[in-house]
């Protein structure tokens, strides 16, 4: 979009015209920005990933996956995970209502949920490391205890995060800030629940079958 | 002038009218998401703890393939992924992050599977990756 204007000397200067931009509402990169934030945590796992991958066969004469994984535990804290996935669903759909109560009682037992899978991943931890399978033990433990436990840690702040916004949304109810900021912890939500399909696949069911 | 028009009108190309062009999922969306879930997530289970396909190849191929799958049911029916998010800049980081990972992955794997082979001394073959 640009015309050129003949000079005095001849020479021809082309003349641009600056097309306006639109203006963005406070908040309105957000989405983008936190998506961004996701996708280089979604970096860090895979790292940690390629790293199980690598050492997952190194078992130092210690125990193997068959001997320490409890697939029915496992598959109890997939259920849990994927509960607390559509519960916060859930929670989402009444946010968009504008209902208050609802929204704060889905969220609740969204919370519920995670701190169920916690719990039954601390008593697996406590379990394996009782028995003296702890991340000392072998290369493959200690990239397990990495793995997963990053994953853990990552739904302990997620549970914080939870309850902070559920305290947010109890003082001042469904504004716009608070509507932005459930749905940036609905996509970190969901997203851990993604990083939980490849920890169970490659690291539960594919060890046990290893 | 039309492209300052659109320039103006920014974003909002769903229905909805979200001005980030995303959209927040029905109940139906959600539902649909779930039970696809849960049934991708049980069969693998079903398929390891029981044991059912002799041969360990395709079942291990059987339960690799249900996990892509449940990703993608993961990303379209909970994580509401659209081409049109952000004006496909979504996509883009995503589809950027997917070459990133694999690079990261294949390589690794392949780099230090034959580093094993070629240069340590087996004495175990538990020990290969």
């Amino acid at each position: 979009m640009n015309v050129t204007t003949p000079t005095i000397n001849g020479t021809e200067v082309p003349v641009f015209y600056v097309v306006d931009e639109h203006d963005h509402p406070a908040g309105s990169s957000t989405m983008l920005g936190f998506w961004l934030y996701l996708m280089s945590d979604c970096l860090i796992f895979a790292m940690l990933f390629a790293t199980f991958g690598v050492l997952g066969g190194s078992y130092a004469a210690g125990p193997g996956p068959k001997d320490l994984f409890d697939l029915k535990l496992v598959a109890l804290n997939t259920a849990m995970l994927l509960f607390s996935s559509i519960t916060y669903g859930l929670a989402m759909l009444e946010m968009m209502k504008g209902r208050v109560k609802s929204t704060q009682m889905w969220l609740g037992i969204t919370g519920l949920f995670g701190l169920a899978f916690l719990c039954i991943e601390l008593y697996e931890f406590h379990h394996m490391i009782h028995e003296g399978a702890g991340p000392w033990r072998s290369a493959f433990l200690s990239s397990f205890f990495t793995l997963v436990g990053t994953h853990g840690l990552h739904v302990t702040f997620g549970i914080i995060w939870l309850v902070t916004l559920m305290v947010q949304v109890a003082r001042f109810g469904l504004i716009e800030a608070n509507q932005r900021r459930l749905m940036c912890l609905s996509m970190f939500w969901h997203f851990l629940d993604v990083v939980w399909i490849g920890v169970f696949t490659f690291v539960y069911l594919l060890g046990v079958l290893r | 002038m039309s492209a300052d028009a659109h320039a103006a009108h920014g974003h909002g190309h769903d229905d909805h009218g979200h001005d980030d062009g995303r959209d927040h999922g029905s109940m139906k969306s959600y539902l649909i998401g779930f039970f696809l879930s849960v049934v991708l997530t049980a069969i693998p289970f079903w398929l390891v703890m029981t044991g059912v396909i002799e041969n360990k190849n395709w079942t291990i191929a059987i339960v690799v393939a249900f996990a892509v799958v449940q990703i993608v049911v993961h990303m379209i029916y909970f994580l509401h992924m659209k081409t049109t998010s952000d004006a496909g800049w979504t996509m883009m980081a995503l589809i950027f992050t997917i070459i990133i990972v694999v690079i990261a992955l294949s390589g690794s794997l392949w780099v230090m599977y034959h580093l094993n082979v070629n240069m340590m001394p087996v004495h175990d073959m538990r020990n290969m990756p």
